[in-house]
């Protein structure tokens, strides 16, 4: 969380009330072997509330038909919902235009996108893209790819033990053939909130575009794309309550224009003949086939459902988790917190002595508690920190500190029997 | 599904006090195993004798089952002939993956021990991982065992 997003502390009176809120939620009300459903694994993909799963079912009952294509009823009724859901998110994002909101399928087709339409053109050999240790795979490997085919050079920010991106390498290894900068905003291994916007300065001061993976951050943190002044940015759905299979890439007009489209298909078109092919305007040009209506349908409600909570005061519940958890967790012998960073997003990333991750994702499973275990997309993260996996408790407004006491006694008998 | 039936003592037993764990420089075959999903990853080591296992090791880490299934597969083929390890790994298989299976677990001996992974779905390839990575080692495959 930057300075200028983080959110300060709410007095009791306006903090969210768990208990009414979890009632939003019809998947948490279950058991899992006999247990109730304890669930953190939210980093990994958050749940949805009934307003959410609504408005889905809603447009296939009552509105579903092929946008931008009919002059029939149900079309105009799905393009207007399409389009709306685009409009709210160019609100969510502040975006000065919903010519700069393209629908994706999720982050890492939105930093395909960027590799393959932006990067692949115009990059040759010498040429450097620089990243993070901290990044996902999938702000890793597509780089990688563009790489590849244009014998451009991958360039790697490092981290220090407390899992921050070092401010001082990567002002070092800006360099006059950097060509992008593509970071994440918060790491989703480790939790770091990276303080991107003065990554951000320092690279459009030397003319350097910034591609922001925002995939951990928008459900979490206030996101101002212009205050940011980032080229790009990257959202998936599912990880703000909303469905899978859409997400969002922010770019500014400019450069969007620029860019050739990255797939071609109807509706990412104007006119079509086999002598030239005229492209459609932003955003859908890069928006080729039928989109996910009802993925858009289902993001804006999430949208909604958030911004009625308030982003504020779902940051600082999460925030109060993650400080209750992180305490609770310091009572455990043999517990190692990977990733300590100053900021962080509501996670908690551990090592047990002696207990495979992997076992304890079970034997917490059997519990009811439903964790991420394994090396969370982010190899370079597990190499760094020479471990093979991490265990990961990813937390939500609706988690609350008995769920967090829950993991801890858990833990207790996962000691008991591997230990 | 019960605990107790992933973690039953002989696994736990195995997990803390791993058998045949070490490197083997001199093998006449090792292979690489890895289970990426949980990042186990293993080398299993064999000599050979004419036609039969005369020594195995593994060395690697993972979770408690890859470990536990790891050293009990080198208990249980030091000895025996290539022909009688590739039935062994035939049968693994089998306990490992077909709930209906017809098995004669007291065969097994301490492997039957890990009949209860057939109950994790998620835990299946670790248990199997050490198996294929001595398939591979028997057969000479240069390319790493990948349970993905």
């Amino acid at each position: 969380m930057s300075a200028a997003t983080q959110a300060a502390p709410v007095p009791v009176a306006e903090a969210l009330d768990v208990r009414a809120i979890r009632r939003d939620f019809p998947v948490l009300a279950q058991t899992v072997h006999g247990k109730p459903l304890c669930y953190l694994d939210n980093a990994a993909s958050s749940q949805h509330p009934q307003s959410v799963i609504d408005a889905i079912s809603n447009y296939y009952e009552t509105s579903h038909a092929n946008v931008h294509r009919g002059v029939h009823t149900l079309s105009q009724r799905a393009t207007d919902l399409f389009e709306g859901a685009r409009e709210r998110v160019r609100q969510f994002l502040n975006a000065r235009s919903t010519r700069e909101v393209v629908f994706v399928r999720g982050t890492t087709e939105a930093v395909n996108l960027v590799a393959q339409s932006y990067a692949r053109p115009r990059f040759g050999p010498g040429d450097e893209i620089l990243i993070s240790w901290l990044e996902h795979h999938a702000n890793i490997v597509p780089w990688q790819m563009v790489c590849e085919q244009t014998g451009a050079t991958l360039k790697v920010i490092p981290i220090s033990r407390e899992g921050e991106v070092d401010y001082e390498a990567f002002e070092r290894l800006l360099s006059p053939r950097t060509r992008l900068l593509a970071l994440a905003h918060v790491s989703n291994a480790l939790g770091t909130i990276v303080p991107v916007a003065r990554f951000v300065r320092a690279a459009r001061a030397r003319g350097i575009p910034v591609l922001l993976d925002g995939a951990q951050a928008a459900p979490h943190l206030k996101v101002d794309v212009q205050s940011l002044d980032c080229d790009f940015y990257c959202f998936s759905a599912h990880k703000l309550c909303g469905p899978t299979g859409i997400g969002v890439l922010y770019g500014r007009e400019a450069l969007l224009r620029e860019m050739p489209p990255w797939q071609g298909g109807g509706d990412m078109i104007l006119a079509v003949s086999f002598a030239k092919t005229l492209y459609n305007d932003l955003p859908w040009k890069f928006e080729a086939g039928t989109p996910h209506i009802a993925g858009a349908v289902g993001l804006a409600a999430a949208i909604d459902y958030l911004e009625r909570l308030g982003l504020e005061r779902i940051a600082a519940a999460e925030h109060a988790l993650l400080e209750y958890a992180e305490r609770r967790l310091a009572e455990v012998p043999g517990l190692h917190l990977v990733g300590t960073a100053r900021e962080k997003a509501a996670l908690v990333s551990f090592t047990v002595d002696g207990i495979h991750p992997h076992d304890l994702g079970t034997i917490l499973d059997s519990e009811g508690v439903a964790i991420r275990t394994g090396h969370h997309c982010a190899m370079p993260v597990m190499e760094f920190f020479g471990v093979p996996a991490t265990a990961r408790a990813s937390f939500a407004f609706y988690n609350t500190t008995e769920e967090v006491d829950r993991l801890l006694a858990a833990l207790q008998v996962a000691r008991e029997m591997l230990g | 599904m019960d605990l107790k039936d992933l973690y039953r003592d002989v696994i736990v037993d195995h997990n803390r006090h791993p058998r045949n764990y070490r490197e083997m420089p001199d093998a006449d075959r090792h292979a690489d195993g890895h289970n990426p999903l949980c990042g186990d990853k293993l080398t299993v080591y064999v000599k050979l004798d004419g036609d039969r296992i005369r020594d195995v090791s593994f060395h690697g880490s993972g979770c408690a089952i890859s470990v536990a299934s790891a050293s009990l597969l080198t208990e249980s083929v030091k000895g025996k002939t290539v022909a009688e390890a590739e039935r062994l790994y035939a049968t693994m298989h089998a306990l490992l993956t077909k709930d209906d299976a017809q098995i004669d677990l007291p065969s097994l001996g301490k492997l039957a021990a890990l009949s209860g992974v057939r109950e994790f779905p998620a835990r299946v390839k670790c248990a199997s991982l050490c198996w294929h990575t001595l398939e591979a080692a028997l057969h000479r495959q240069d390319v790493p065992v990948s349970t993905e």
